[in-house]
């Protein structure tokens, strides 16, 4: 269901990429109920549970977290994408086109690929934990950035090359193939929580506290990483898609949406997981952790390999592959916005040259967590501009839409929003020492403040005889 | 034909789920709970492809004609 509506959005995208979306596709809730259930089970959950661990979040923090930043992640697309997504109906690029113009766009689309190439290179790289366990291929550990050794840059290479000749060949096989895949791999996440709790001795509801307390999530990060709160927990579980909501990236995909309230289906995809499948694999990795105390080893492959044998390993390649081979395919259609006029096999083929490159490296891997939170950071403010324009636009006393009101390519409005709430982002990470997970809230302020200011300046409401 | 394949892939899911459920009580194996779990991933692998995306290319028409 997921792929398909994507696959299906995919298709139309030059039929209605600079038009509204008419009401004979539209979707209902169901629709968008399957899309998110699938997209949010994917490889990069086998990579985040265990990191929680690796942490030290404690128990309580970890699942009141979860709790409440998941329900902040759906209500921010509930309430603020999904409402104009249904009411404008266009894409995000065409949405961003008419507010900041072509120019600005490209720069939007270049971030963008470039981000997605380093999102499908980590999952390559997950992917490979798995496919070199019959080789005995030395595992990455938590505190490396560098390949260890040659055969994992051959391993990881290959791999790359396999997904980009695949992702060459057309999103329709893999789309099909994730679509099949998505139930069983669902059903391998709440298998690996059981057995992992069986393995860690839960007999009982108390146990399952103590164990889940004193050994799973014990709050003792492990050697060389920081120690995570529940705000940690919570800003996370709100922004790891915060591209997605308050990013806007998803108007793309829900102004195919009847109703404004399909924005909260989201809530399926993001409690199966983004709390099933990270308890999950959180517990498969404590597993890990008390068979080979003091390993600093961190392959998704390999832990999941021991508890589940052959099922599990499986698992971690499929989900690992069906995540880069579309992710790859939407660099490859964001690059081609900026080179439109390159046939698209090259286009994925340097993508996929990008992207295999860049899963040489398993620091993609270990710090996935802080490139999630960069990945959206680096987008948010022109969700936050978009917001800005619809809601504010009128009320504030300025034009909106400024570079189509103004037949212009470029809007310096758009462009000083999303700099400026990057360079201000940065000194609070700098000069405060603020960590990346918490940028995105007083980012997003930030960004639609200064879009406001600059564009009542730039673009004020000419006020007529008749008004 | 596809209620077959359909069992084949309910199968599939149960020696998914139901194996380790076994392990937890300790009725079984750890190797053992493994095995059946492959050959459920096997018996999901071998029948779902054939009648999951089937569906939704035969509902595609039906959507199509509205």
């Amino acid at each position: 269901m997921s792929q398909g509506l994507f696959k299906k959005i995919v298709a139309k995208t030059n039929e209605y990429e600079r038009t509204p979306i008419p009401a004979s596709e539209l979707k209902g809730n169901r629709s968008f109920l399957g899309m998110y259930a699938g997209e949010h089970t994917a490889g990069t959950e086998f990579v985040i549970g265990p990191l929680f661990v690796a942490h030290g979040v404690s128990a309580g923090d970890l699942v009141l977290g979860l709790l409440l930043g998941n329900l902040l992640a759906v209500l921010s697309w509930g309430l603020i994408t999904a409402p104009i997504a249904t009411a404008k109906r266009m894409t995000l690029y065409y949405q961003l086109e008419r507010i900041a113009g072509k120019q600005v766009v490209r720069w939007y689309n270049l971030v963008n690929a470039l981000m997605f190439c380093f999102l499908a290179g980590s999952m390559i790289a997950v992917s490979a934990t798995a496919v070199g366990i019959p080789f005995n291929l030395e595992m990455p550990t938590l505190n490396d950035w560098l390949p260890r050794t040659p055969g994992w840059i051959v391993t990881v290479l290959l791999m790359g090359a396999v997904i980009t000749l695949v992702a060459i060949q057309g999103y329709n096989q893999v789309s099909k193939f994730a679509n099949v895949m998505s139930p069983w791999m669902i059903l391998i996440f709440v298998a690996a929580g059981i057995v992992g709790l069986a393995q860690l001795g839960v007999g009982s509801a108390e146990s399952l506290f103590s164990v889940a307390q004193e050994v799973i999530w014990n709050g003792v990060p492990l050697p060389g990483m920081s120690r995570f709160t529940i705000w940690h927990i919570i800003f996370f579980a709100w922004f790891c898609n915060m591209a997605m909501h308050i990013g806007m990236s998803d108007l793309t995909i829900l102004r195919y949406a009847k109703s404004w309230t399909s924005g909260f289906s989201v809530f399926a995809g993001v409690y199966l997981g983004h709390f099933v499948a990270w308890i999950a694999s959180g517990i498969l990795y404590a597993v890990f952790l008390q068979a080979n105390t003091g390993s600093q080893e961190f392959a998704p492959g390999q832990i999941a390999y021991q508890t589940l044998g052959i099922a599990g390993a499986v698992c971690v390649i499929i989900a690992g592959w069906t995540t880069a081979n579309p992710t790859i395919y939407r660099a490859g259609l964001a690059l081609q916005g900026i080179f439109p006029k390159v046939p698209t096999w090259k286009i994925t083929a340097i993508v996929g040259g990008i992207t295999s490159l860049a899963a040489c490296f398993p620091a993609l891997v270990m710090k996935l967590l802080d490139f999630v939170a960069l990945y959206g950071l680096l987008l948010m403010p022109m969700g936050a501009v978009i917001f800005a324009d619809f809601y504010f636009a009128e009320k504030m006393g300025f034009r909106s839409e400024g570079a189509l009101s103004s037949k212009s390519d470029f809007s310096w409005p758009a462009l000083l929003s999303w700099v400026l709430t990057l360079v201000f982002c940065l000194g609070l990470n700098f000069i405060y020492g603020v960590e990346i997970f918490f940028l995105g809230l007083p980012g997003w302020f930030v960004a639609v403040a200064i879009y406001v200011i600059v564009s009542k300046m730039k673009y004020p409401l000419t006020k007529t005889l008749a008004g | 034909m596809k209620i077959m394949l359909k069992i084949g892939s309910l199968i599939g899911l149960m020696l998914t789920i139901v194996p380790p459920v076994l392990f937890f009580l300790g009725q079984i194996e750890i190797d053992s709970m493994k095995l059946w779990m492959g050959i459920g991933m096997l018996a999901w692998m071998v029948t779902a492809p054939f009648w999951i995306n089937r569906q939704q290319e035969d509902r595609r028409p039906e959507t199509e004609e509205k």
